[in-house]
């Protein structure tokens, strides 16, 4: 009898259909919905808010109501309308960051991987000093000193400091990719260098790429929240100046604690999502990740799905011999 | 293959690609305190090596794994640069390629690797591999398709529009094998370097693939390396066979002379080693006389560098490196064994089993 | 051996690159705002206090930007990290040498037990798959995704108050003398309860999952087939065989998480109001207090340079392919 493993073999299907099935994977769907939600309150956050985030009004320090659906500050202004404006600043920032590092990440990692020599390993030490540094104490320090910190500019920082890992990554596959036949037959049939490097190895570093842009969104992300909570931050609202002020105005020695819940849960939600959609990255590479908790159930919890075993059943479906 | 002036087989058949002395040294890494000393450890993967390819023909490379046989392919190639020796490409030196040098010469030579699995990259169709080959020697044409399923009916995988637009991984081994051939093709070559093309195969599927080559060899007039390791399959396939032992070419000849006839003691053993139905079925399935196995190649034996193993070994032999000598019995049939020095009585020649 | 010695060479190298980094970003802020605080304050400096105050933000322009290096190098070899400007007129090295004992304690405890900890859950989770143990998975990676601070927050609105167990501040009770006796360390471990399990909590996702790919694939490899097939009894395949070479990657992932864990305890500190160098670096960057930033983010760094270090040195115990240096 046929039993499901859980080693699968790579279905052979249509370029298309491929594609698809990424989506179709729960964790990825749930990711892409999530961050797609995200993007559109980036986009209309401003618009759809019930009130300006700054105005002050009467309601000083109150509790979830129906005019102020997350309460009021110690200004009376509306946390509903800051949660939905400052949105935008972590997403621009997020996805900004995330771009220069990925960027970045590519060009020295996959040069890296592919010369030979010391430009190779120069790289690679560059790389390495730059992941090695803790991250946020020299953005701190870095964004400190700015005279002006726009979104775009605490963008950049987190964007030139954090693409080692991204860079090390791929010069560990770029290397590994690089002695691969395949690439020695594309040489033989008089390849350009440049060519391979695009049309051969990278196609094959597409899955590492982007999650490596994955990460580093969650990464840029949190550590805005971190400047704008320290004190670091922007003009503009955005989830960490939210909290910095529920924490400079002692919210939590007077009980209010709805300034800063709505804040972390959202903070968290898109942690989520982002982190959904680096698992469906990974899944969909490497099927043999995929949790098959399903599967073991379904022939009675006598059975225990080992790695790599394959329990033979009788044709009843009862526990199984085989171990 | 002699570094005289006696062809291998007599014919006249135009030599393609030849190289003289090929030698391949790979340094190696120093560690601790060797980083001290001035010498420089080498591993001697291919020593003074010969090799004439011609037009039409099949010249096979026999050897174990660690020979220099697949070397001595990716140095033809000039996938690496030659440590001494020359190549010639129809007559001319062939300097180190790089650049548009290496592309204009890859137009004329081309390399089939052992892997079927690996040398096409999974994320291509075949529609892709195919049609860079074409494009980068120029040879695609006005009609693209019409090219691309020319090329896939030369290697018998018909109809081509069933396997255009095919991923790697949707196809067997011997068919992948089959688009490997038509990328080298592609480029329109005149000689083709086959690196044990079917040993990844399975056994059934080995025959249809070595005769879609002789069958190229013969229609398209290429000039074939085939590398193997099963000196079998050169007798049915190649028409000429050069047998290799730890970076030195030890035998060479016609195929059937080299494998009917064997001379060299380690020619003897791999025949021998060779499962053969009908010796086993006259009861004189004995086990072969030499053990052991090859030689490290950072430090090589002295002298011949099978004498550790060889069963006829004597003081000569572990002092200096044998010549290749003459073998009366067929033209072009050469040993570089001292059995065979002149001035040994041919007595002390020892016979040779069936 | 000579893993080892490379290793070395990259971290001294490292660190002289975190050093020259340190001198070159005060020289890069404009308007001299060190300047207006030292003219401020001058009156109650001394002269080499000035000095060194000089010598650390390369206020002195007429020297070129060599010597000035030179000089920095000089000072900071004398262990002067020049003067606090939040905590005058005590220098910079005394403030810190207050608050690492404190960040070292929460980091190291933290990381160890949350090392410990997740590779033990990730072994079991990628040993057993299609049990329960897989559903651990997406909540510990909603609670990774929630930051540090955020759950410390949490963490105090719930769980302190006047009558609870845990304090919501400071990292022993006020009144007490730092001593070796039981009254000082007990109280400093109920202090440092809630902080430590806020970190733990947070990142003990990141271990499980790692450990949990890398079991996964290790358990398909076939040394853990044979090894099931020579008939071991399952614990011993799964401890000595596949966990072992599972946790490599960890080992080594180990060192780089490092950073990320040093900066959510930062984070930590201030909301618990933990008197480690989180809380200083919080109250330096309030005041601009460059001096200060400074020392600490460079003692951080060495700090987190030559735990790397030891990592590496676990490493090469634990595989031996490095040690023959292949």
């Amino acid at each position: 009898m046929a039993v499901p493993t859980t080693e699968l073999v790579a279905v052979p299907v249509a370029p298309s259909r491929r594609r698809l099935r990424f989506v179709a994977n729960p964790k990825a769907a749930t990711g892409l919905v999530l961050m797609g939600g995200f993007v559109l309150l980036a986009v209309v956050g401003k618009w759809i808010a019930p009130h300006d985030p700054s105005r002050r009004s009467a309601d000083l320090m109150q509790g979830p109501s129906g005019a102020h659906w997350f309460g009021t500050t110690h200004l009376g202004q509306d946390i509903f309308s800051q949660v939905l404006v400052g949105t935008r600043s972590v997403v621009v920032v997020g996805l900004v960051a995330g771009a220069v590092a990925t960027v970045l990440s590519v060009l020295v990692g996959v040069t890296s991987g592919y010369l030979s020599g010391g430009g190779g390993e120069s790289l690679s030490a560059l790389s390495n000093v730059f992941l090695v540094i803790p991250a946020l104490p020299l953005i701190i320090i870095i964004t400190s000193t700015l005279p002006s910190t726009s979104d775009l500019a605490i963008a950049l920082v987190i964007g030139l400091t954090s693409w080692a890992w991204g860079a090390r990554v791929l010069r560990a596959q770029t290397l590994s990719l690089r002695r691969r036949d395949y690439v020695e037959a594309a040489r033989a049939t008089g390849e350009s260098t440049w060519r391979i490097i695009v049309f051969e190895i990278m196609p094959n570093l597409t899955a590492v790429i982007a999650s490596g842009f994955v990460s580093t969104v969650i990464f840029a992300v949190i550590s805005e929240i971190t400047l704008a909570f320290i004190g670091v931050s922007t003009g503009e609202w955005n989830w960490g100046t939210i909290l910095f002020w529920a924490q400079s105005q002692q919210a939590l020695a007077q009980g209010a604690w709805w300034w800063f819940v709505p804040a972390g849960l959202a903070i968290a939600l898109l942690g989520t999502a982002l982190s959904l959609l680096n698992f469906g990255i990974d899944e969909f590479v490497s099927p043999r990740l995929r949790g098959h908790g399903g599967t073991g159930r379904r022939y009675g919890r006598a059975v225990r799905m080992r790695v790599g075993f394959t329990p033979v059943l009788p044709a009843d479906g009862s526990r199984g011999a085989g171990r | 293959m002699t570094s005289g002036s006696v062809s291998a087989t007599g014919t006249t058949d135009e030599v393609v690609l030849e190289a003289d002395g090929l030698t391949m040294h790979f340094p190696v890494r120093r560690r601790g305190r060797e980083l001290l000393s001035r010498t420089v450890k080498v591993v001697h993967a291919v020593d003074g090596v010969d090799v004439r390819l011609r037009r039409g023909r099949v010249t096979a490379l026999v050897g174990e794994s660690g020979s220099g046989k697949s070397t001595v392919a990716r140095v033809l190639a000039q996938l690496q640069p030659q440590s001494a020796g020359r190549i010639r490409l129809h007559g001319t030196p062939v300097p180190p390629a790089v650049g548009r040098r290496f592309r204009r010469y890859t137009g004329h030579v081309q390399m089939i690797l052992q892997d079927p699995f690996a040398s096409l990259n999974p994320v291509h169709t075949v529609r892709y591999h195919l049609t860079r080959a074409l494009r980068i020697h120029d040879h695609a044409g006005d009609d693209l398709e019409q090219a691309l399923a020319d090329l896939l009916t030369r290697v018998q995988l018909t109809p081509p529009r069933r396997y255009l637009d095919r991923f790697p991984h949707e196809l067997s081994g011997g068919q992948r094998q089959r688009v490997a051939i038509a990328r080298a093709l592609g480029a329109e070559p005149e000689v083709l370097l086959a690196d044990e093309p079917v040993s990844m195969l399975d056994v059934s599927i080995r025959l249809g693939v070595l005769n879609l080559l002789r069958d190229l060899t013969v229609r398209l007039r290429l000039a074939v390396l085939y590398i193997t390791h099963d000196i079998a399959s050169a007798r049915y396939f190649a028409d000429e066979t050069h047998v290799m032992y730890a970076g030195r070419l030890v035998e060479g000849g016609d195929s059937e002379t080299v494998t009917q006839r064997p001379a060299h003691p380690y020619t003897r053993l791999l025949i021998d080693s060779a499962p053969d139905p009908d010796r086993v079925a006259d009861g004189r399935a004995e086990a072969p006389t030499a053990g052991g196995e090859p030689p490290s190649l950072i430090d090589p034996p002295p002298g011949c560098r099978f004498h550790p193993r060889c069963p006829h070994v004597m003081a000569r032999c572990r002092a200096e490196v044998p010549p290749a000598f003459a073998i009366g019995d067929a033209d072009g049939h050469v040993a570089a064994c001292w059995l065979y020095a002149a001035g040994v009585r041919p007595a002390a020649v020892p016979e040779v089993a069936g | 051996m000579t893993f080892l010695l490379k290793r070395v060479a990259f971290y001294l190298f490292t660190a002289w690159a975190a050093v020259t980094i340190n001198f070159f970003i005060p020289r890069l802020i404009p308007g001299d705002p060190v300047q207006a605080l030292i003219t401020r304050a001058r009156g109650q400096l001394t002269t080499d206090a000035v000095e060194s105050l000089y010598v650390l933000f390369g206020l002195d322009k007429d020297e070129n930007v060599l010597h000035q290096y030179v000089r920095y190098w000089g000072q900071l070899l004398r262990g002067d990290l020049g003067l606090s400007f939040t905590f005058f007129p005590s220098p910079v090295s005394d403030v810190i040498a207050g608050g690492l004992p404190w960040t070292v304690g929460l980091v190291g405890i933290t990381t160890v037990i949350g090392f410990v900890l997740g590779t033990a859950l990730g072994t079991v989770a990628g040993w057993r798959r299609g049990s329960w143990v897989d559903l651990v998975i997406p909540s510990t990676t909603f609670l990774s995704s929630i930051p540090y601070f955020w759950l410390g927050l949490i963490a105090i609105t719930l769980l302190t108050g006047p009558d609870s167990y845990f304090p919501a501040s400071g990292a022993y009770d006020n009144g007490l003398v730092p001593a070796w006796s039981w009254e000082f360390v007990g109280s400093t471990v109920r202090h440092g309860l809630l902080p430590a399990s806020t970190i733990l909590v947070a990142s003990a996702a990141g271990w499980i999952l790692s450990m949990r790919n890398m079991m996964v694939t290790v358990g398909s490899e076939d040394y853990v087939t044979a090894a099931h097939a020579k008939g071991l009894p399952e614990r011993r395949v799964m401890l000595a065989y596949a966990a072992r070479n599972a946790l490599l990657p960890n080992v080594s992932g180990f060192a780089l998480a490092l950073g990320f864990i040093v900066g959510g305890t930062l984070l930590v500190e201030i909301v618990f109001s933990y008197p480690g160098l989180g809380l200083a670096l919080y109250q330096a960057v309030g005041a601009k207090d460059y001096p200060l930033m400074q020392g600490i983010f460079l003692i951080i760094t060495l700090s987190v340079l030559l735990a790397n270090f030891l990592a590496d040195v676990a490493y090469l115990a634990l595989d031996p392919r490095t040690r023959r240096e292949g």
